[in-house]
């Protein structure tokens, strides 16, 4: 809506893929304005950088308003996927060896 | 028909501050004294788009330059500066006005200028259209092309950047205006222009609105989704007769 409304999400040992390979991330500028290339009046855009280092490259997405609303759903059950999975494999790295049958 | 010519480049101009800046100047390559344009570009930045608006006006007679109001966030592809510069709040009211100002003077410095100058702005630049109407003194002519946020429904949404609602400086309006919105827009809203209109009938202002249904957001601009056809020939047409009328001596422009 040109309305220079941005919502910082502020990343800790992150990193993103760009036009020069791998980089660093601390700051993902999220808005939702006219985009330059989705083919949208409006589309969700996030602008990955590193704003330490002065921001200039990014690395950017442009989303349509139910792609967005998709990714977050599918990024909250990677991560409760991923960490279950790994829930189960400390618990198991934690079974004390004896109880475990094969290894005998 | 007659030899038709263009000259274009990037040129420098003292804007805001004495801050150096550019723009993209266009003009036509015929002898002869022709009206100056400033245009005004949105959010997005000095695009592409922009720069082919400033060739078009050179096509039909006019200097046109199109300032980069960015400048002060570095090089770079346009959208990669307009991300640079979103965060920030973008070019402030104070910096726009004054690159404005500053390209005004540099087209009436030109030889072939006439002297009379108008504006046109698109989305935030057509904001800043209706701002510079209000308080720079001397334009000739604006073109308000669906500038947003020009009435200021929420004061909390005033920045330090942008201080003011324009439609509250409306009464230092001198210039004649023409106004293009789409009535499917959200901003300006259908009640946005509304009351926009209301303002300056009742301050007794010249202007001119057209009103487009089937359009919305940024209907001239045939890179986006917003593109009209029919709607954008009849705006472009208006847009020209406009700047014909109030930019053009009796022999310069056709």
């Amino acid at each position: 809506m040109c309305s220079y409304i941005v919502m910082k999400a502020a990343l800790r040992d992150s990193s993103a893929k760009g036009s020069k390979g791998w980089m660093s991330v601390d700051t993902a500028n999220v808005y939702y304005d006219h985009p330059f290339h989705a083919p949208l009046d409006h589309a969700l855009g996030i602008d990955f950088i590193n704003e330490a280092a002065g921001g200039r490259e990014r690395v950017a997405v442009e989303l349509s308003a139910e792609s967005a609303r998709e990714l977050i759903k599918q990024i909250e059950a990677a991560l409760a996927n991923g960490e279950r999975e790994h829930a189960i494999a400390v618990a198991a790295n934690n079974t004390p060896v004896a109880n475990c049958e094969y290894l005998t | 028909m007659a030899y038709e010519g263009l000259q274009t480049e990037t040129a420098k101009f003292r804007g805001h501050n004495g801050d150096m800046s550019e723009g993209y100047f266009a003009r036509p390559a015929r002898s002869g004294k022709v009206g100056g344009i400033v245009v005004i570009h949105g959010a997005g930045g000095w695009d592409e788009w922009v720069c082919e608006v400033a060739r078009k006006f050179a096509h039909h007679g006019f200097a046109a330059i199109s300032p980069n109001f960015y400048v002060r966030f570095g090089e770079g592809s346009p959208d990669d500066v307009a991300a640079r510069a979103r965060p920030t709040g973008g070019a402030s009211d104070a910096e726009v006005m004054g690159d404005v100002l500053g390209a005004a003077a540099f087209l009436r410095a030109q030889a072939n200028v006439n002297g009379k100058i108008g504006v046109i702005g698109f989305c935030s630049g057509g904001r800043a259209t209706y701002m510079a109407a209000c308080t720079i003194p001397n334009l000739q002519a604006a073109v308000d092309c669906w500038g947003g946020s020009v009435v200021v429904n929420d004061p909390a949404t005033l920045t330090p950047k942008r201080p003011v609602a324009p439609i509250d400086l409306s009464a230092n309006i001198t210039a004649p205006m023409l106004g293009l919105f789409g009535n499917d827009d959200m901003n300006p809203s259908r009640a946005d222009v509304d009351k926009i209109e209301a303002t300056l009938k009742r301050l007794g202002k010249s202007y001119e609105f057209h009103r487009y249904d089937g359009a919305g957001h940024n209907f001239l601009n045939y890179n986006g989704p917003g593109y009209r056809l029919q709607q954008a020939q009849d705006g472009w047409k208006r847009v020209m007769a406009f700047y014909g009328k109030h930019l053009s001596d009796p022999s310069g422009t056709r």
